[in-house]
């Protein structure tokens, strides 16, 4: 990486609510994530661990706070000091730099694993076709899937389809990764070439904020490891700190499961 | 059928005579006799139909091609297309508004289809024909404020008009319940996907949505299509001379009752073959990568291209 100047993080949430109607979900989430950091945020179903990083990208709208990625508050602009909400194209143009990976993979089932990687980046980042093309296919290749350019999703395995969904991903070149749980839909041996992608990706520089269940990823990848529980964080720090040694009762409990 | 000896397959029997693979089917006599009686009664039915001298086939053969039932085959094909095509257009806005979370949008939505759905056609059209009774002057001004172009109703609303805006209505009130129903089936994780990659609503639903719903709107469709073409029909109370209109006018003349209608029943039945067969290959497009490995080569290369844009 380049000389340590004094870095801003990528990444800022700051007293994150959220709330489906009357049940909260998230009840003050203060995070910062500086870039080239791999973050790994565990914890149990129902923690809002999902569901905060699906704020990130404003899938979902947050009702307190704010979070804000590359110096720019998600959803909202400051005029005349007051605060107001983006339009939807405006919100899209913030999206561009965030790349999301999904639990369902969510590939477009009617476009071959080349459409796939390109459409994002020729048709939103207005990429020529010609030099998108090329980039997929170094994508591919780096996710172990040249041979699949031609494929459509529904011919490929679950594995084999969240590595062309990361290499989409990838392909717009985002400053930020968001993975929402990209193992919990795979078949137990197909979740080691996937995990072994994001590995790959982790030694990259790339930032990425990481929902799992795999504890041992975010022992290995992770520079740091978010517990969450009950819409809180409730513990942070190192890998081998959070998850050797865990200092919070009921990080101890969710740890002790997987042991 | 006869309760005679059958033996569920026990596990005693030998290996070899209990290989499926060497199975074979029993002879069905009932079937075969079945058949017989049904053939017979087709072709006897055939042959009425065909020495029945008051079908009058002579007539039917020297009227087919008359050049007043081709005029009325393209008038009725014609608005059949034009129908369509603006019954589709407006349809899909009416679909994406009613979907829309905007009260305003989907409200006037529901009004549009609950209106052109709940009332019969044929008495939308003759509406439309006297739209002049109602209004006799036709006129673009400011809500309340002056008036900026005017027209005689009598001058727009021609029998054409009136069977383009009837149809097209009606035609575009069941086409947004059918694109509605394709845009619901779509995956909701598609729509997810193309806005966290950070597309536009209008680019979502081009590129990712519509694409996907068509494998359930193309065979609806298809179906309002045929029913367009009938429909059309309708347009010959309104003095539209349609193929229907065309062929009464002959038998106004030559008292040919049945031989004309035959001629106008033969050239819908031919239309609406035809269109079985367009839709059976339409549907192999959309269904396209539905299929496994193999019969997919060819459909990859036209969709290569449509990537392109």
């Amino acid at each position: 990486m380049t000389a340590p100047v004094i870095q801003k993080p990528l990444v800022r949430a700051r007293k994150v609510h959220k709330a489906f109607d009357k049940l909260e979900v998230l009840k003050g989430i203060d995070l910062d994530i500086m870039p080239g950091e791999v973050v790994v945020v565990l914890g149990p179903s129902g923690s809002g661990k999902s569901t905060f990083l699906r704020c990130i990208n404003h899938l979902e709208a947050i009702n307190g706070g704010y979070i804000e990625v590359d110096g720019e508050q998600i959803g909202y602009r400051l005029r005349n000091d007051r605060l107001e909400k983006l339009s939807d194209n405006a919100i899209a143009r913030q999206r561009r730099k965030i790349g999301m990976v999904f639990q369902q993979f969510n590939l477009y089932p009617h476009m071959t694993v080349l459409q796939n990687i390109i459409e994002a980046p020729v048709g939103v980042h207005g990429e020529s076709r010609s030099d998108a093309v090329a980039n997929a296919k170094r994508l591919l290749e780096r996710v172990g899937l040249s041979e699949k350019a031609d494929a459509y999703p529904r011919q490929l395995s679950g594995g084999q389809q969240q590595r062309v969904a990361i290499a989409r991903a990838l392909a717009i070149k985002p400053k930020l990764m968001l993975f929402d749980e990209p193992t919990s839909a795979l078949d137990p041996e197909l979740v080691g070439e996937v995990l072994a992608t994001m590995r790959d990706l982790s030694k990259q520089g790339l930032t990425m904020i990481v929902v799992t269940h795999e504890i041992s990823f975010a022992r290995e990848a992770a520079d740091r490891v978010v517990f969450m529980d009950g819409g809180k964080i409730v513990e942070m720090g190192k890998p081998e700190d959070v998850i050797g040694n865990p200092q919070h009762p009921r990080t101890q409990a969710f740890l002790s499961r997987f042991l | 059928m006869s309760g005679s000896t059958i033996h569920n397959a026990s596990p005693s029997g030998d290996a070899e005579f209990r290989d499926v693979a060497q199975a074979h089917a029993p002879f069905r006599t009932g079937r075969l006799v079945l058949w017989l009686i049904i053939a017979l009664i087709v072709v006897n039915f055939g042959w009425i139909v065909a020495n029945n001298e008051n079908f009058g086939w002579p007539v039917v053969a020297q009227y087919f091609f008359d050049p007043t039932v081709i005029s009325g085959l393209y008038v009725s094909l014609g608005l059949t297309v034009i129908a369509m095509v603006l019954g589709v257009i407006l349809g899909l806005l009416i679909a994406i508004a009613r979907l829309s979370s905007d009260r305003l949008a989907s409200s006037a939505a529901s009004l549009f289809i609950w209106f052109f759905r709940g009332t019969p056609l044929l008495v939308q059209l003759i509406f439309w024909y006297n739209m002049s009774t109602l209004f006799p002057q036709l006129s673009l001004s400011i809500p309340f404020g002056p008036t900026l172009a005017s027209w005689d109703t009598n001058s727009v609303i021609t029998p054409m008009t009136a069977a383009i805006i009837g149809l097209a209505l009606n035609e575009a009130a069941y086409m947004a319940e059918i694109i509605r129903g394709g845009l619901l089936s779509v995956d909701r994780g598609q729509s997810e996907t193309a806005e966290a990659f950070g597309m536009t609503r209008a680019r979502a639903l081009r590129r990712i949505i519509i694409p996907q719903a068509m494998r359930s709107i193309v065979p609806p469709t298809g179906n309002q299509l045929i029913s367009m073409i009938k429909a059309t029909s309708l347009v010959s109370v309104i003095a539209m001379a349609d193929l229907l209109y065309s062929v009464q006018s002959i038998y106004n003349r030559t008292f040919e009752i049945i031989p004309m209608l035959l001629v106008a029943v033969l050239w819908y039945l031919l239309i609406t073959s035809i269109l079985n067969v367009g839709q059976s290959y339409i549907e192999a497009y959309y269904g396209r990568s539905d299929r496994r490995n193999g019969a997919a080569a060819k459909p990859i290369a036209a969709a290569t291209e449509e990537a392109s844009h």
